[in-house]
């Protein structure tokens, strides 16, 4: 075993529509991947490959029945594939970080508190992790008109954003990212370019799905498929 | 002597009541229910404490029955004469020569001595009525303790009036231990049931329930820390005979508004002025 | 949530059944509840998600199973077989009960300070200055204006009413809350609200919670881990996120999928 902070290990996943007949969706088979300490892994497939359901996948959001996922956790590792729920809620408050494509909004939690969640259910104290949040907040280009309001009426990028606060406002050892760059503008990628960087020299372990070539040169490690072919 | 048995009860019937006063002697405060009889007055009208009177009085005891404090109403009279009729015993006025007394809204202000017994007459024995109608359920929380809404009752009257507004029928702990309504009696009297020489009955006829505190002990009026329990005061004497520190009634006698304050208790009033005692107590 | 506390579940559930004649209320039902951990069920009418925690909260005789509960100084009980004084002790204590219609958890009859003040005087308050005093806290906490402390519940509204309830339980600091359809009922504003203010609770008290409602946005919102039933019997059970979003069993797929989307 490595010093690896992420290793995936024949992961397979399928999904059973029971609804639609009982159709069956082979996704992911046979999935390896592994990821060190300050490493930022890219996968490259095209669109529709499972990219997502990866990422999902390995932060527990999808039930895995085949494979592993080891994942370094407060010094030991842990396999989320069989894990049970509140091991992986553990995981998920301490070390393993989503990004997601999309904001989920609760419609009258003000942005800051969003983030700031975050840092408070790992027990920070409310008034340290609001500071905290605003700081990110303001990195990331988000105005402080803004801050008090719930981002149920932002802008795709400005949600986008938002999401990526209330990962990196927290000091997460792995972080998992699908489309983090999306819908921003030139100066947000920059910012978010920047995080991911931050993330990386602290020793973080991120894998992450770019399809912007440029966001990519600037912060991957490794390129890859899931299939395992290295690209440039 | 007239063709009913002593004291107008069956001996069965006395020995049933005597029962149910021997348990609740036993466990003070606690309602023992009991088979209540049909007696030649009203339901409302103190059927319980006739009841219980009629189970302990014997040939030589001397009875007081007092209604609202006087001997002389009718009520009072009324049952006066019943056991004097049923039983032949000696009837007084005078408390300090009672051995039993039965009782209408009042405890005599006489100090009571050890052996003597006050039978008070219960309209509704169950001090959690006002909040739950239901028997068995008021039942289990007599069984565990659960005195919590009582004092809810206190809280409302604190919110409401700035002070616990009951002033009759004060809920006492009896014993450190059980939840009890000493019947009509004004709060004014309940420190007189703490640490009593005497022993003191209650009967509820209509309920169908008798309870007791037996001599010497604890009887504590419910209250707050920071509302403590606190009995009537008159800015004045009496008019009659100059008691301070009685319960006074206020009588109306005239059409212009004149209004006498007079000891409630006749027997102690009427004591005091043929004494001619100054104002003291 | 200290560490030592986390290492043993508050709730321990096995086999849990109930019958209502013929027909199957909830059966073989089990389950773990961690401190600090909000457990949903969920499931549609029928399902047996409201006979769980009635077995649960006394309210109706289970027919088998056990349900462990870890008492603050450690010992464990079995809920089911406790004697009524010690049940009723522990719902007055250490479990807080919500009822879906406030009326059955409130009294009506009295002012909101004393039905949040009642617990407390239940367990000994003798202070009314001190028993007012956290029945404000309390009311503000639930967001109710303090002005309103010696009004009667019958005068509030239904969302006020239910906060009211929940200000009554949550007074004693319950290791544990029992909730049924807690938004049941109300206007959608106003149960948003009342989630927004839940979820405040959960989080800010470490509040242990079982949470039986038919709402999939409210399990989503307030749940850690869901138990999705159908016939008596849970069909599906892990992360509410995961059940939500990847259901395996064909029920929970039904479920999910008939959903409407605003």
């Amino acid at each position: 075993m490595s010093g690896a902070a992420l290793e995936v290990r024949g992961l397979a996943k399928a999904f059973t529509l029971h609804v639609q007949g009982g159709v069956r969706l082979p996704v992911l088979t046979d999935v390896s991947l592994t990821v060190q300490p300050g490493e930022c892994v890219v996968l490259a497939d095209p669109s529709g490959a499972g990219k997502s359901t990866l990422l999902r996948s390995i932060y527990g959001n999808y039930l895995v029945r085949e494979g592993q996922v080891l994942i370094r956790h407060r010094d030991r590792m842990v396999d989320m594939v069989g894990a049970p729920p509140r091991l992986v809620l553990e995981v998920r408050r301490h070390t393993l970080g989503y990004v997601s494509q999309f904001l989920r909004v609760i419609p009258r939690v003000p942005t800051e508190q969003v983030v700031a969640g975050t840092l408070r259910a790992r027990g920070v104290e409310a008034l340290a992790a609001l500071r905290r949040a605003r700081t990110v907040l303001e990195r990331l280009g988000i105005p402080e008109r803004l801050w008090t309001l719930s981002p149920v009426t932002f802008s795709g990028g400005e949600q986008q954003r938002v999401n990526v606060a209330r990962v990196f406002v927290a000091d997460y050892p792995i972080v998992l990212l699908d489309e983090p760059t999306a819908s921003l503008d030139a100066a947000s990628r920059l910012a978010v370019v920047e995080l991911i960087r931050e993330a990386r020299r602290r020793g973080a372990a991120v894998l992450g799905i770019v399809h912007d070539a440029q966001v990519r040169a600037e912060v991957a490690t490794h390129v890859r498929t899931l299939a395992g072919t290295e690209a440039a | 002597m007239s063709r009913y048995n002593f004291a107008y009860l069956d001996e069965q019937t006395k020995r049933m009541i005597r029962r149910a006063i021997l348990k609740a002697v036993a466990v003070p405060g606690y309602q023992v229910p009991f088979g209540s009889r049909e007696m030649p007055l009203s339901y409302g009208w103190g059927t319980g404490g006739v009841q219980v009177t009629a189970s302990v009085i014997g040939p030589t005891d001397v009875l007081k029955v007092i209604d609202q404090g006087a001997d002389d109403t009718t009520n009072a009279v009324s049952i006066r004469k019943f056991f004097a009729r049923t039983t032949g015993v000696a009837t007084t006025t005078r408390t300090e020569e009672a051995t039993l007394i039965q009782t209408r809204h009042r405890i005599p202000e006489t100090p009571l001595a050890p052996g003597q017994i006050v039978v008070f007459q219960v309209p509704i024995p169950e001090p959690l009525r006002w909040l739950e109608p239901r028997e068995a359920e008021t039942r289990k929380m007599h069984a565990l303790e659960e005195y919590g809404v009582m004092y809810v009752r206190l809280y409302e009257d604190i919110t409401r009036h700035g002070r616990v507004a009951q002033t009759y029928e004060y809920p006492v702990i009896v014993n450190g231990r059980y939840l009890m309504r000493p019947s009509p009696i004004p709060k004014f009297d309940n420190p007189k049931l703490d640490r009593s020489p005497a022993l003191m009955l209650f009967g509820a006829g209509r309920e169908k329930r008798i309870y007791a505190v037996p001599p010497w002990t604890s009887v504590k009026s419910l209250d707050f820390d920071d509302h403590p329990f606190e009995v009537e005061h008159w800015d004045r004497p009496c008019d009659l005979c100059g008691a301070r520190g009685a319960f006074l009634d206020e009588l109306i006698v005239d059409d212009k508004g004149g209004r006498l304050f007079i000891c409630s208790d006749t027997d102690f009033c009427a004591r005091r002025q043929a004494a001619g005692d100054e104002p003291a107590t | 949530m200290s560490a030592d506390a986390d290492d043993r579940p508050l709730l321990g559930v096995r086999g849990l059944v109930k019958r209502y004649g013929a027909q199957v209320g909830c059966l073989d039902v089990g389950f773990d509840l961690w401190p600090g951990e909000v457990l949903g069920i969920v499931g549609e009418s029928g399902s047996g998600k409201t006979t769980v925690l009635d077995c649960l909260s006394g309210r109706v005789e289970a027919d088998g199973g056990q349900v462990g509960y870890a008492k603050a100084d450690g010992s464990v009980v079995d809920v089911l077989r406790l004697d009524e004084a010690a049940r009723r002790r522990l719902l007055r204590t250490d479990w807080g009960v919500v009822h879906q219609h406030a009326r059955e958890g409130l009294r009506m009859g009295v002012s909101a300070g004393a039905n949040v003040g009642e617990r407390l005087m239940a367990l000994g308050a003798r202070h009314y200055g001190r028993v007012r005093g956290r029945a404000l806290d309390w009311l503000a906490r639930v967001e109710i204006d303090a002005g309103r402390i010696d009004d009667l519940p019958e005068t509030f509204s239904g969302g006020m009413q239910q906060r009211l309830q929940i200000a009554r339980n949550l007074v004693t600091e319950p290791r544990l809350v029992l909730m049924d359809e807690p938004t049941g009922g109300l206007d959608v504003s106003v149960q948003a609200r009342l989630l927004d203010l839940l979820r405040g609770l959960v989080e800010d008290l470490g509040l242990s919670a079982v949470i039986v409602t038919h709402d999939l946005a409210v399990a989503r919102l307030l749940a850690h881990r869901l138990l999705v039933m159908r016939g008596g019997q849970v069909v599906e059970s892990g992360l509410t996120d995961q059940v939500l979003d990847d259901p395996q069993h064909p029920y929970a797929q039904l479920l999910v999928s008939s959903v409407l989307q605003p």
